[in-house]
């Protein structure tokens, strides 16, 4: 069966990937504009802190025996508490000053973190074994299913809309969007923002090693790989805007799906197709498809 | 402006014996880079835009200068003049693209632009991909220099540094220069004046940028080569780093930056990994403790001193 004479198989295989690769846009960029809204800060380590949560994985499976059950609600616990230590001790010192400075104190976090993950492991990378239960897969008749990467989409929705509902209709969340309107009158409200600020940091963060988690058995695990992604995830961010939670999700998938489509039919550009697209938008939508400009 | 002619003495005196005291292609390196990050502070330091795609200019220009002198037969003023040209056409698509977006969503398009151009510099096949151009002749400057000759390129990219900063001096100083200024600090107040924003922050975005291309030509003929270092994003990370570490706003503090970033690297070679983790930590230094950088920090010790006295 072909499809504009592309195998029909060939042409469901880079959709997979492509929804997979989206679910991590769309986890990482969620994450982004969470930590953004509160904090005013655009994360650049957020790339290595997913990193961190690949390779936490990985060593607590070879050194400590860990498995990969626990490693993911273990792992994002560990590394967003590192966040938090990150916030407490750096970042706290930097809301008074221009945007600009939490840009480059956390770009300057993901040159360390990587750097020190290369010194200890190189960069040729380790594999993760996927988990038993979701070894094999479907036949679905027009295409074969790997049941890890089905798992890998169904719990990133079930992640991106938990967060969306939880900001969005719960009395947390709803304490999360009054600090992002108006952090003074929420504090004199006596909701004590500073360990909202940080306990919000260390969720972005927990959700970035969360993805990290997800994304050792698919990729292989190594210091760079967090890095080349946070610079597409940018680009989705400009793109969506991040003014919205749910528009963090639709354009994390959307894009994630078209690069998929543009690896079958035209894969030279594949590696630039969302880089353009975020030219064109600009173009036509300085704003970002769901944004507004503050 | 005493302060400032002494600050132009010293830095021709420095540029005159450095090759008899130093390895000379060390002092080109950072002669080089000096310029680079000059041109960036121009849009940061003085502008107040955070470009965090500026490696694309650098190295876009080196392989334009490059093929031209190595392929196409230019010569090396030629190949010069036409890697800054790359460098400001670049500067001017990139900066109408980026300056549709205010504040960090400014540095985050200019970064996945200059990805973009990335990939490109990989794919295409005059670049010679992950080995880059290698091998590009020197030549003779005016066709009768022999550049070949180290002193020779050495006092070559000493004037062509000099003309450089030259150049930015003057557009700091100008009226242009005080309009760039009046929007870093207050951008609304600065329309309000009736001044087309925009119009000026391209202006400075694509001189920034040819600038850029120009220490990024001069650069390739110094190594006789053009590769996928100088467009890569560290590269735009560490030129923010030279910028920041010698003082954003100050005319002589990206030079001082440049020269202890690459002093640094390049007496610190064996410290192999170690460099990017240090690198790291100078940056996070820098923005929790010594914003001002080295020369703004050491402007204001003098400042003091002075009223005391």
């Amino acid at each position: 069966m072909d499809i504009f004479g592309i195998p029909i198989q060939a042409l469901m295989g880079q959709l997979l990937i492509g929804l997979i690769n989206g679910s991590f846009y769309a986890i990482l960029s969620l994450g982004l504009a969470i930590i953004f809204g509160l904090l005013n800060i655009i994360n650049f380590a957020h790339g290595a802190l997913y990193m961190m949560g690949a390779f936490a994985a990985w060593i607590a499976l070879t050194w400590l025996g860990i498995n990969y059950w626990v490693a993911l609600v273990v792992v994002p616990l560990v590394v967003g508490g590192f966040g938090m230590l990150i916030e407490r001790t750096m970042l706290k010192h930097l809301y008074r000053l221009d945007h600009l400075y939490g840009l480059l104190l956390t770009f300057g976090l993901a040159l360390i973190i990587e750097g020190l993950f290369r010194y200890r492991f190189g960069i040729s990378g380790e594999s993760y074994p996927v988990p038993e239960l979701l070894s094999g897969g479907f036949n679905l008749g027009f295409m074969f299913l790997p049941k890890y990467r089905a798992w890998v989409i169904a719990v990133s929705l079930v992640v991106c809309f938990g967060s969306w509902y939880i900001i969005e209709r719960t009395k947390l969340g709803s304490y999360l969007r009054a600090g992002t309107e108006n952090p003074q009158l929420l504090q004199a409200f006596g909701i004590n923002v500073p360990l909202m600020i940080t306990l919000t940091y260390g969720f972005g963060v927990a959700l970035a090693a969360f993805a990290g988690v997800l994304a050792a058995p698919v990729f292989q695990v190594n210091p760079v790989m967090g890095s080349n992604l946070i610079i597409v995830v940018f680009a989705v961010v400009v793109i969506g805007g991040m003014g919205s939670i749910m528009g963090s999700i639709i354009t994390g998938l959307g894009l994630g799906l078209i690069e998929g489509l543009t690896r079958v039919f035209y894969p030279e550009a594949s590696a630039v197709v969302i880089f353009v697209i975020m030219g064109i938008v600009l173009l036509l939508r300085p704003a970002g498809l769901f944004g507004r400009e503050r | 402006m005493k302060g400032k002619h002494i600050g132009w003495i010293v830095l021709i005196a420095v540029g005159l014996s450095a090759p008899f005291l130093v390895y000379p292609v060390l002092v080109m390196k950072i002669l080089c880079f000096a310029l680079f990050a000059c041109a960036f502070n121009l849009l940061l330091g003085y502008t107040g835009l955070l470009s965090f795609g500026h490696a694309a200019f650098l190295g876009w220009a080196g392989y334009v200068c490059g093929y031209g002198v190595k392929e196409l037969g230019f010569s090396p003023e030629l190949g010069i003049l036409a890697g800054t040209a790359t460098g400001a056409a670049l500067g001017f698509v990139f900066g109408s693209l980026a300056i549709r977006r205010a504040g960090i969503y400014f540095a985050m398009v200019t970064l996945a632009l200059a990805q973009l151009v990335y990939f490109l510099a990989l794919q295409f096949p005059f670049t010679g991909g992950e080995d880059g151009l290698q091998g590009v002749p020197r030549g003779h400057l005016f066709g009768f220099i022999d550049l070949s000759d180290t002193m020779n390129m050495y006092f070559f990219v000493l004037a062509v540094f000099l003309v450089g900063f030259w150049i930015i001096d003057r557009a700091i100083h100008s009226p242009f220069g005080q309009v760039l200024t009046a929007i870093r600090e207050n951008e609304p107040r600065a329309i309000s004046l009736g001044y087309d924003v925009d119009k000026y922050k391209l202006l400075a975005f694509v001189l920034s940028a040819g600038l850029s291309g120009l220490a990024g030509a001069t650069k390739t003929l110094v190594f006789q080569l053009a590769s996928l270092t100088d467009v890569h994003w560290h590269m735009s990370g560490e030129i923010v780093l030279m910028t920041l570490l010698g003082g954003m706003g100050t005319v002589f503090g990206p030079i001082v930056g440049a020269t202890v970033v690459v002093g640094l690297q390049n007496y610190g070679a064996e410290l192999g990994q170690w460099v990017t983790v240090l690198t790291g930590v100078i940056f996070v230094l820098c923005v929790l403790a010594f914003r001002r950088g080295i020369v703004g920090e050491l402007a204001l010790l003098i400042k003091r001193s002075g009223i005391r006295m």
